[in-house]
């Protein structure tokens, strides 16, 4: 599998240059996904911090998907609920 | 339940019942509240939380299907482990990880604009089947993985809620 290819650190510069633009490109992507990023001035911001943002980013969204299926686990041992109505409700959104 | 989808989500009309994050909502919500709804029944409480987090983390990767290799790297680890003795995988995951590490101390991230070995390799240990893949490969599947976990949160939180109030 020729997955170490397209890091093209070591290389020439002339040889990484497309890659380089796509690299770019979906850099800014996921600095537009990232909430804290989005909000301070969106111009030339270094991949490094980007993608450090991106880690602590996705550590968060983990760490709330945790913290409600532990939420939900303590709300299942009390109530009983309906689980039909509740499927068709979240449908209708 | 056959839906199709537009590569690029922004120039799509935010139509509710066909933009995309709206489909994988809904795909995620089937499965996860009739994984729910089969644990109600015969799990034991001490095993409550792991079991609802297990359903979420899979319920997901089975909405998105083989259409993406995070999801297909869950997939291939839920099959396995139904299949092979649980602790032999943990430890071949372990080595992986902890080969991978070695390899990105030696990086020497000088420049600010340059990426840095080590957020990359944080950012690979982070996305599932995040190892084995190239730089913008792994770009584009963690900004895929990102929307979906964050519609995710957002459908156990709607679920919460609305056992809460009923």
């Amino acid at each position: 599998m020729s997955s170490r290819r397209s890091r093209s650190k070591n290389s020439s510069p002339g040889s990484s240059r497309i890659s380089e633009d796509r690299i770019n490109e979906l850099i800014s992507q996921l600095h537009q996904l990232i909430p804290e990023m989005h909000n301070s001035r969106s111009d030339k911001r270094s991949a490094g911090k980007v993608l450090q943002e991106t880690c602590n980013y996705i550590r968060s969204l983990e760490r709330e998907v945790d913290d409600l299926s532990e939420r939900l686990s303590e709300l299942l041992a009390t109530t009983d609920a309906n689980h039909a109505a509740l499927l068709r409700s979240l449908l209708m959104q | 339940m056959t839906t199709t989808h537009p590569k690029n989500p922004t120039t799509h009309p935010k139509n509710p019942t066909t933009n995309p994050s709206s489909v994988i909502r809904t795909r995620f919500a089937v499965r996860f509240l009739h994984a729910m709804k089969k644990l109600n029944k015969k799990t034991p409480p001490s095993r409550r939380y792991h079991t609802i987090r297990a359903a979420a983390c899979a319920s997901m990767a089975s909405a998105v299907g083989p259409r993406r290799a995070w999801s297909r790297a869950i997939l291939r680890k839920i099959r396995a482990r139904t299949l092979h003795d649980h602790l032999i995988h943990k430890s071949r995951n372990h080595r992986l990880i902890t080969r991978r590490k070695s390899a990105g101390l030696r990086g020497n991230p000088r420049d600010q604009e340059e990426v840095g070995f080590r957020q990359e390799d944080d950012l690979r240990g982070l996305v599932p089947g995040g190892e084995g893949m190239g730089f913008c490969r792994l770009l584009s599947e963690t900004a895929h993985y990102i929307k979906c976990l964050r519609a995710q949160v957002q459908v156990m939180t709607n679920i919460l809620d609305h056992y809460s109030s009923s």
